[in-house]
Parts: C-alpha cells; sequence; structure tokens
C-alpha cells in the first residue's frame, strides 16, 4: 500500500507469515508490513473483520501482531531485525463456540 | 403515597444490597426509595470480581448461600435478566499434597453441616474441568452449580425490576443526617428530604458511617480490593478458578477476557472515595496467574482498578436489625464476598421489614456482636 | 534505588527541551520514550533523515528540519535518555513505573515531567475501520521514520493545518492525491483572531503557502464536505461524500483521516491529576499553573499534553518546565528563574497567540464529534454510536457506566479512540454540556502490561 521513496541501504529481512519482506533498519514492524501489497494485520477480536495499522504511534492498539512468538505486540512500535517471525492474529476462539465442560457435567 | 417525598423504606446505598432489597420490597408490594450519593453500582458492585461462589464460604454464610444460589438459578425467571450469570462452577486448585489434604479436611467439614456442594476432585478430573491448569496442580475441591455474573449488570437488573415494580431510584443523592420525627425517619440528603417509617441501611463501606448517625457505632475498616483484567482470549477457561494456597481469583467471561481478582489490596482514601493500586502485590498476582496458568504469560492485562468494600474483624457482613433504634434494618460490611449472598439478603430484609423475622439464620451477623469486644492494638 | 531529580516522559519537543534545560543547570535527569529514537511526533525520525534519505528534507520542509537543532542540543546535554521504554505508570508519590525490554519496573524521580504530546482526535465515519483507512499523521509518520508514501491513489479528508501540511508533502513525494475533502473551515468565526494570529508570527504565511502550494499542484479539492464515508468490502475502495449538495464517489487506494489533535492526557489522568474540559480545544486538558505544575506536588507538565500549542510553543514550554524544576530542587532561585526564562515565557506566549485561530477555523465537524447511529465508536470493541445512545436511555448517565452497558473504551486502547466522542454522545443526548458529563476513569497501566512483564515487578 505504500512505497519507499528509496530503496533501503542495509537491507533487513522479516518473515511475515513465512513469507520474506524486505525492510529498512529503522522501519516499524507495521511499515513493513504496509510496504507490502496486504496491509492487514489481525482479525478484531470482537467480529474477526480484517484490521490494518492506523495511527502508527502506538495509540489505537489495531497494529496488534505476533512477533517472534510472542502475540498482540504493537508491531507499530517495534523495530524490524533480521530475521524477525511476525505473523497476522486470527480473532481469539470466542467463548461459548466450545462446548462447556460444566454443562456435560449438568447434562 | 401523600407527599412526594414519603415512601415505605428509604434504601441508603444504591449497590447490589440496595437495589435487591429495593426488589424484594417492591415485589412485596411496599414502596422504596433508592438513594444513592453516586450513580448506581459506582462501588463495590461494579468493580466486584462477580464470582457467584458458595465453595469455602465460612459455615456462618453457608445456609444463606445456598438459599442465594438457587436464586441466582431463577434470576432469568424473576427479573427478566440473569445479569449474566453463568453456572461454570467453580474449582480451588491444590497445588502439593498438604493443599489436597486440606480440600479433603474442608469437604468432609461442609458434610458434616449437612450439605453436598463441595466435592474434592482428582489430578484428571481437575484436568478435565480445567484443562489448562499447571502440571504441578494436584487436585482440588469443585462446587457444581457456582458460577460468575457480570457485576454491574446483575446490579442494574435488580434495579430495573425494582423500579418497574414501583420503587423510585435517586441517583446524585447523599445522605448527610437522619432523625426521627414522630414515627418516621426523616433522611435529609444533599436533594431535600425523604421520610419513611423504615430505613435500609446498605451504604457498603460507608455502611458504619450511616450506623454511626443513628447512634450505633460498628467497627468498619474500607479496603480497597485489586483486581486485573486481560484482553479478549481464546476459550481456554469455564469455571471460576481460585487456590488453596494463593491469593487468586481467576475466570474467564462471556467476552473472553480474563478477570483476575484474588483479595490484593490497594491503597484507599475513603473520604475523597480514591483508590491507588499496590503494583508490587499486582505483581505478585501476576506471578502466582502464570505458575498456575502457563498459557497466560503473554496475555495482555488492559485495565487494573480497585474496590472499595467494608470489612469487619470477624470478616462477616452486618445483617439484620438495628439494636439501638426501632424501624433500621443493616445490610453492610460484606467483606469481599458479598455478591453471591446478594439476592437472598435483600430478601432477608424484605422479611425483617415485612413480618420482623426471616426463616434463615441471620445472628452470626447481628450488629452489636463486637460492642464490648477488646480494642484493637 | 537511588532517585533521579527529574523524570521526563516524552521525548518530543517540549521533553527535549526541558531535558536539556535541566541538564545544564546540573540537574540528573532522564528521558523515557516509546519510541527508538527522540524527535516526539513533529520531530520522527529526525536522525534518520540523513545520509541516503538527506533528499527527504526538501519533501518534509523547513518546520521538520527545525527538529535537528533541538535533538542535538539534547543530545549535547548530560541528560540520560531511555528509548523504547513506556511508562504505564506515575505514582503521586513520583515513582513511575516503566516497562523495557518486556520487564515492568518502578524509577523513583523528585521531580516529574510529563511531556506525552498530542494524538489525533478520532474521525468516527461510517468505514473507518476498512484496512486502507488511516489517520492523517499515521501517513505522515511513515514518510518521516521510512520515507514511504502511498503507492496508490490517495483522498485526504477532515480539516486542520496537518491535512494541508501533509498535502503539501505528498505533493513534494510526487504522490498520486486523488482528493482533498475538507470538511468544513469556519472563516467567519475566525476572523476575530486574524490580528493575534499576524503577531504570533509565520503561522498564517505558512498555512497560505501550504494551501497554494497544494493548489498549484492541482490537487482536486472539494470544500464543506458531509456525509463522508469509507465503502469497500473487506478493504477500502472508495470514499463517498456529498459537497455543495452533490454526491460523489472517489475510488482510492488509501484514505487518510483529520480532524486536528488533542492533548494526550491519559497519563496524567491516571495519577489523577485535575483535568478541565477546553471548549475552544474540545478536549480535556491538566489544570497547571503559569509553571506548568500540576495540583500534585512535584508533576508537571509541559508541551501539546497540557493543551494544543505546537512544537514550537512546546519547545519553550519545556525550557521554562526545566528552569522550574531547577528552582523546585533548589538549584536556582525564584528571582534566577524568572529572569532565565524570560525570553522563553514571552515566546510561548506569542507561539499560543496563534491557536485561537486555529481552534475558530478548524472546529471539528458535528457529524464527526457527534456521529449518527450506525457508526462505530469504539474500535476495539465494535460498539455504535446507536448503542451509546441506547444505554444513556438505560439510564447511563456518564462514560463510566456507559463503559459498563456497552464495552467501550474496555479494549487495549483503553479509550484513546473513542473516550471523546463517547463523552460527547452523552453530553448531546443529555443537552449537558461535555465538561459535566466527564471522562473515563482512566486507571494504570495505561498502556496493557502481559501477566509475564507484570510478574517482573517485585
Ligand atoms: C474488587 C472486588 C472483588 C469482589 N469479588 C467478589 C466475588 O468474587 N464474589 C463475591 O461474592 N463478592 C465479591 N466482592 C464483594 C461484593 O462485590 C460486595 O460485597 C458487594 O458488591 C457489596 O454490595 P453493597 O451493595 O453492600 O456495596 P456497594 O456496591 O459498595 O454499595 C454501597 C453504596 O452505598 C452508597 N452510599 C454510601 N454512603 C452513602 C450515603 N451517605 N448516601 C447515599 N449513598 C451512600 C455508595 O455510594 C455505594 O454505591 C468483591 C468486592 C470487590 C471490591
Ligand atoms: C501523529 C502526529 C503527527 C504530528 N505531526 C506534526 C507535524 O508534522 N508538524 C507539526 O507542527 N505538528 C505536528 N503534530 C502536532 C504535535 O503534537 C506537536 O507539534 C509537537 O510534536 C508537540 O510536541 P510535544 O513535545 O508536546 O509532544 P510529542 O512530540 O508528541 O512527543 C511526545 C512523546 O512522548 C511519547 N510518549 C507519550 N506517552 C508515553 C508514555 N506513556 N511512555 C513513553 N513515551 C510516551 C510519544 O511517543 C512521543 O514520542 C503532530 C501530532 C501528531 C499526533
Ligand atoms: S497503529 Fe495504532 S497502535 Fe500501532
Amino acid at each position: 500500500m505504500f512505497r519507499r521513496l528509496h530503496e533501503p541501504a542495509n537491507a533487513v529481512t522479516i518473515q511475515i507469515d513465512g513469507s520474506p519482506v524486505r525492510a529498512a533498519p529503522g522501519d516499524s514492524v507495521a511499515a513493513a508490513l504496509l510496504a507490502t501489497g496486504n496491509p492487514v494485520c489481525r482479525q478484531s477480536p470482537a467480529s474477526g473483520a480484517d484490521r490494518a495499522p492506523f495511527c502508527m504511534i502506538g495509540a489505537c492498539f489495531e497494529c496488534l501482531m505476533e512477533i517472534d512468538g510472542v502475540p498482540n505486540r504493537q508491531a507499530c512500535l517495534v523495530p524490524v531485525r533480521e530475521g524477525m517471525q511476525v505473523r497476522r492474529q486470527a480473532r481469539p476462539t470466542p467463548v461459548g463456540a466450545v462446548a462447556s465442560p460444566a454443562d456435560k457435567v449438568a447434562s | 403515597m401523600s407527599a412526594p417525598g414519603d415512601f415505605d423504606v428509604i434504601v441508603i446505598g444504591g449497590g447490589l444490597h440496595g437495589c435487591s432489597a429495593a426488589y424484594h420490597l417492591a415485589a412485596a408490594r411496599l414502596k422504596p426509595v433508592v438513594l444513592e450519593k453516586h450513580v448506581v453500582a459506582r462501588h463495590a458492585s461494579s468493580a466486584s470480581a462477580g464470582g457467584v461462589r458458595r465453595l469455602g464460604r465460612d459455615p456462618a454464610e453457608i445456609p444463606l448461600a445456598m438459599a442465594s444460589i438457587e436464586m441466582w438459578h431463577a434470576m432469568r425467571a424473576t427479573l427478566g435478566d440473569d445479569g449474566e450469570f453463568r453456572a461454570t462452577g467453580q474449582v480451588r486448585v491444590a497445588e502439593n499434597v498438604d493443599e489436597l489434604r486440606q480440600c479433603e479436611a474442608r469437604a468432609a467439614q461442609v458434610r458434616a453441616l449437612g450439605y453436598d456442594h463441595e466435592v474434592v476432585i482428582d489430578r484428571k478430573e481437575l484436568r478435565r474441568l480445567v484443562p489448562a491448569v499447571a502440571e504441578q496442580c494436584i487436585g482440588g475441591l469443585y462446587t457444581a452449580r457456582d458460577g460468575y455474573a457480570f457485576p454491574f449488570k446483575a446490579t442494574t437488573a435488580f434495579r430495573l425490576k425494582a423500579e418497574a415494580l414501583g420503587a423510585v431510584v435517586k441517583e446524585d443523592t447523599r445522605v448527610e443526617a437522619i432523625e426521627r420525627s414522630g414515627e418516621r425517619w426523616l433522611v435529609t440528603t444533599n436533594r431535600g428530604p425523604f421520610r419513611a417509617p423504615v430505613l435500609v441501611n446498605a451504604a457498603g463501606a460507608w455502611g458504619a458511617e450511616i450506623a454511626r448517625m443513628l447512634g450505633e457505632e460498628v467497627p468498619i475498616e474500607p479496603v480497597a480490593l485489586m483486581m486485573m483484567v486481560s484482553g479478549r482470549m481464546p476459550h481456554f477457561l469455564d469455571p471460576t478458578v481460585g487456590s488453596m494456597g494463593r491469593k487468586m481469583s481467576f475466570k474467564q467471561m462471556q467476552s473472553g477476557t480474563v478477570v483476575i481478582g484474588g483479595g490484593h489490596r490497594g491503597r484507599v482514601d475513603p473520604l475523597t472515595e480514591l483508590t491507588e493500586l499496590e503494583f508490587q502485590f499486582l505483581g505478585e498476582s501476576a506471578r502466582t496467574v502464570a505458575a498456575i496458568f502457563p498459557l497466560m504469560k503473554h496475555a495482555p492485562l488492559v485495565r487494573c482498578w480497585a474496590g472499595i468494600e467494608g470489612f469487619t474483624p470477624d470478616e462477616l457482613p452486618i445483617i439484620g436489625p438495628s439494636k439501638a433504634v426501632p424501624g433500621v434494618f443493616h445490610s453492610f460490611g460484606f467483606c469481599g464476598h458479598g455478591f453471591q449472598l446478594g439476592p437472598v439478603v435483600g430478601s432477608i430484609t424484605a422479611q425483617l421489614v415485612t413480618g420482623g423475622k426471616t426463616n434463615l439464620p441471620i445472628e452470626p451477623f447481628r450488629v452489636d456482636r463486637f460492642a464490648g469486644s477488646p480494642p484493637q492494638a | 534505588m537511588s532517585a533521579i531529580d527529574l523524570a521526563i516522559v516524552g521525548a518530543g519537543p517540549a521533553g527535549l527541551a526541558a531535558a536539556a534545560t535541566a541538564a545544564e543547570l546540573g540537574l540528573s535527569v532522564t528521558v523515557f520514550d516509546e519510541n527508538t529514537a527522540p524527535g516526539g511526533q513533529i520531530y520522527r525520525g529526525i536522525e534518520a533523515v540523513a545520509g541516503p534519505r538527506a533528499r527527504d528534507l526538501a519533501v518534509l520542509g523547513p518546520a521538520y528540519a527545525a527538529g535537528k537543532a533541538v535533538v542535538e542540543r539534547f543530545r549535547a546535554s548530560k541528560a540520560g535518555y531511555s528509548p523504547a521504554t513506556t511508562v504505564w505508570l506515575v505514582q503521586k508519590d513520583r515513582r513511575l513505573g516503566i516497562l523495557r525490554d518486556g520487564k515492568a519496573s518502578m524509577v523513583e524521580a523528585r521531580r516529574v515531567l510529563i511531556a506525552t504530546g498530542a494524538l489525533e482526535r478520532p474521525v468516527p465515519i461510517p468505514g473507518w475501520t476498512l484496512p486502507g483507512v488511516m489517520l492523517a499523521g499515521a501517513a505522515q509518520s511513515l514518510l518521516k521514520a521510512s520515507g514511504m508514501v502511498p503507492a496508490g491513489p490517495v483522498v485526504l479528508a477532515g480539516n486542520g493545518p496537518l491535512l494541508w501540511q501533509l498535502a503539501a508533502q505528498f505533493v513534494a513525494a510526487g504522490v498520486n492525491i486523488a482528493a482533498l475533502l475538507e470538511t468544513g473551515s469556519a472563516y467567519k468565526a475566525a476572523l476575530p483572531h486574524l490580528p493575534a494570529v499576524v503577531l504570533a508570527g509565520g503561522y498564517l504565511a505558512k498555512g497560505l503557502g501550504l494551501i497554494a502550494s497544494v493548489r498549484k499542484a492541482g490537487v482536486p479539492i472539494r470544500r464543506s464536505v458531509e456525509g463522508l464515508r469509507a465503502v469497500g468490502k473487506g478493504r477500502l475502495q472508495a470514499v463517498e461524500f456529498t459537497a455543495g449538495g452533490r454526491a460523489e464517489r472517489i475510488p482510492a487506494e488509501l484514505l487518510c483521516l483529520h480532524q486536528g489533535v488533542v492533548a494526550n492526557a491519559q497519563l496524567g489522568m491516571a495519577i489523577p491529576l485535575k483535568h478541565e474540559w477546553v471548549e475552544a480545544q474540545r478536549c480535556w486538558r491538566p489544570v497547571l499553573d503559569a509553571w506548568g505544575n500540576s495540583d500534585v506536588e512535584g508533576i508537571a507538565v509541559a508541551g501539546d499534553g497540557a493543551g494544543i500549542g505546537g512544537a514550537d510553543a512546546a519547545v519553550h514550554a519545556g525550557r521554562i518546565a526545566g528552569f522550574e524544576a531547577a528552582r523546585a530542587l533548589g538549584r536556582i532561585d525564584a528571582a534566577a528563574r524568572d529572569a532565565r526564562a524570560a525570553g522563553d515565557v514571552a515566546a510561548w506566549r506569542r507561539h499560543l497567540r496563534a491557536r485561537p485561530f486555529l481552534d475558530a477555523l478548524y472546529p471539528p465537524a458535528r457529524a464527526l464529534r457527534v456521529p449518527a447511529d450506525d457508526v462505530m465508536v469504539c474500535r476495539c470493541e465494535e460498539v455504535t454510536a446507536g448503542q451509546v445512545r441506547e444505554a444513556v436511555r438505560q439510564g447511563g448517565t456518564g462514560p463510566n457506566q456507559v463503559k459498563s452497558f456497552t464495552r467501550t473504551g474496555m479494549g487495549p486502547c483503553q479509550g484513546r479512540m473513542c473516550g471523546l466522542t463517547i463523552s460527547e454522545i452523552i453530553a448531546d443526548a443529555l443537552g449537558k454540556p461535555v465538561a459535566a458529563v466527564g471522562t473515563y476513569r482512566i486507571r494504570p497501566p495505561i498502556k496493557p502490561l502481559t501477566v509475564g512483564e507484570l510478574a517482573a515487578l517485585e
């Protein structure tokens, strides 16, 4: 969705959902994501709708991604690092979608 | 009703206990007014963890808790709203053999009193009920029909039903003085006087202030109990989980958020009604949670808060008639576990108002039980 | 743990200027900021715009380049700097809760300066959660920090100086601007403040220059835009609106929204410092004395976090706060403070003279302050304006109750994206002033901590 005014010097490579993405040192993970064709970073926990980074200054919490195994990190505040593993976050399984063990006891 | 300021009963305090009393009084065809200095459920009754728990209650409270749980299960039918009550059970985990022995002793104690709601569960049953529990947990205590509700919504459910039955709720109305005028009580507020022959003191942590206005001294310590809540997590837990050995209450709500308490105390200024959180205790709370639920390690805690609750020296509430003056009934100072009791104590109060007695044993909660006891060091 | 003299939260112009000033007077100072480099919002990435990116200065403009001097003076001072550090708590006793390297810990300070700057005002329109819709400042942050610009056609919508500034920067960078949609500017209301803005120096000429450069580039401009909506299936495809009674639809890949900035008061509110509603800026700000001191002993606020004044005012406010810290901690006496700060106080006042004009010229549109029922106002929990009004009908008299009814403000942003809108909707529904309705009770941690991070706190 965004393009760079210059090609980055000393580019680093991170993985987003397993695909390599080139980024400039100093880029935030969210910036690296937005330089790809797909700005979506996660599904909203409430409805599951796709969301993308919105404020880029750490205020809106739309850019939450799993970074190096840690979920819910603010991708707009985390700088890229060579080899970083980034994942888009799926909507958490809602409560009630799974039968409750207590229900089974009762029935 | 003759004058607009005239009611059958004045209920002081718009928390769960005041709203429940108002509902039961209105259901008994009386006209109560609830006077609340802020808004309904401003204090303990919205800050609460909302645990609907009989598990581990003081023996004195068990008869009341047994009656109350039936009222929670019937809430949708009686109030038209269940306050998001979910009967997913309550578990207390044991992390070592000592704690498991305590579980067995407790279950035996409860059985000896004639109840069978608390049962010991083994490692396998614990994992069936709470798959996410840590390896070191070897069993626990379990009550199947307990659960949790959404405190604000449960309180609001009582309030709305009470209003539908004719009760009046006055928010932003602070009781400043109480005096006897003939056969009635004259209650002075920032919004003018209210009169009624009967008063219910449901002022929570401020219940002793109201009692003092009536010439009755009750030792109540206002305490700030701290809570934390996580962001929405994938569904992993149904029952509410506590611990035999550590301070923890832990539940996943309908929204997927995890509500964490356990009685860690913050600082409170009862005058300004402001609380401050003590983060080193919340740090301990976080370590407990991480130890019992390892999958919580990366769970974001999105909010922390503290609610003000009144504690008595024996950690049992004050319930029943004033011993100093006629026509006054107390229901306050629930010591951090009055949520589950909300439905039943409101009905007890209504029974006392209408018939002067109740069939539930409330003697242990009488207001004058601390009188004459040696002063606290 | 020995206490530092002055802990500063925020490495924007206010925090940096305060740090340099206080350190030059011999105080031990540490600046905490959650970004990895100093500069704050306006000077974001300023140290990185060098070497191969030096050319970007031509795009970013002279106002941005002015930040170099501010950062250099800070770097030359003895002030300590803790980047990538979130301050999630400030206590009345001046202990700070910080998060660094995945661990929470506490820092003690004899004085605290909150210089947390501004946030963009939320712009709730239908479709504003679609990927492809961002705040204008977000797009600008990408330009500053990473030298990135929109690849496809972009629509800029809203009002305020920053929107025009971004448009001018995009023009300079050769971005395809499909349209600039102004949601209304109140020239008549602003007119009485014209003499003051002229006296403030530079502001008018700068603004007119930006507007002229955008016009000259032939960017399609629509005025008095209403009914703004972002449309698309799972992704922004077009922007719809009416202007001059005519409905229009403009295809776009990116929509940048802006309605001015408001004080980022979250940290101070959580203490809590006393706050007041500022009608002219339609936001909350802390109540401060002339030296930036709050109602809590030893805690001061400077810069846009104290009410919007802009970057130049923020520098002077920061320096004033630095002198005051030195006085409060006994390094200089009141007379020395007054003498040293005199120039900054005069300059600060001069810059603030521009505000009434700008505030009056660019009021947030009513439809964006008090949106229609179907508009989502809380992005985290997906609550609509209609649900908020329903909670008011059920007896909700303030934001905290509406929060309990609807879950607004309960998500991870803790109300940053919905707080103002919720207060405005409730005030409007009850026919009360916003000041009487109040805002959410903000509690620390003002940003989520994970269980593991908090567990590190002993
Ligand atoms: C953090 C926390 C967690 C808890 N968790 C649980 C749990 O899991 N399970 C459980 O069973 N219990 C729990 N509790 C306890 C339970 O929530 C309380 O016992 C219960 O809500 C008390 O209700 P109340 O109506 O007595 O008090 P409150 O809800 O505090 O209501 C008293 C009201 O009286 C008003 N008032 C006081 N003085 C005046 C005056 N002069 N004039 C007018 N109004 C006045 C106050 O403003 C207040 O709204 C918890 C409590 C807290 C704080
Ligand atoms: C997105 C955005 C872009 C802007 N761009 C411009 C512009 O180009 N030109 C212009 O004239 N004005 C701009 N402004 C207006 C801007 O507010 C001021 O011009 C100026 O930056 C204010 O300076 P300050 O020092 O008060 O705060 P800021 O520059 O905002 O600095 C505050 C700093 O504090 C940090 N911070 C906040 N809270 C915490 C916390 N809890 N823990 C750790 N760190 C924290 C922030 O990340 C930030 O780095 C912008 C505002 C925003 C919101
Ligand atoms: S994009 Fe808003 S917090 Fe990261």
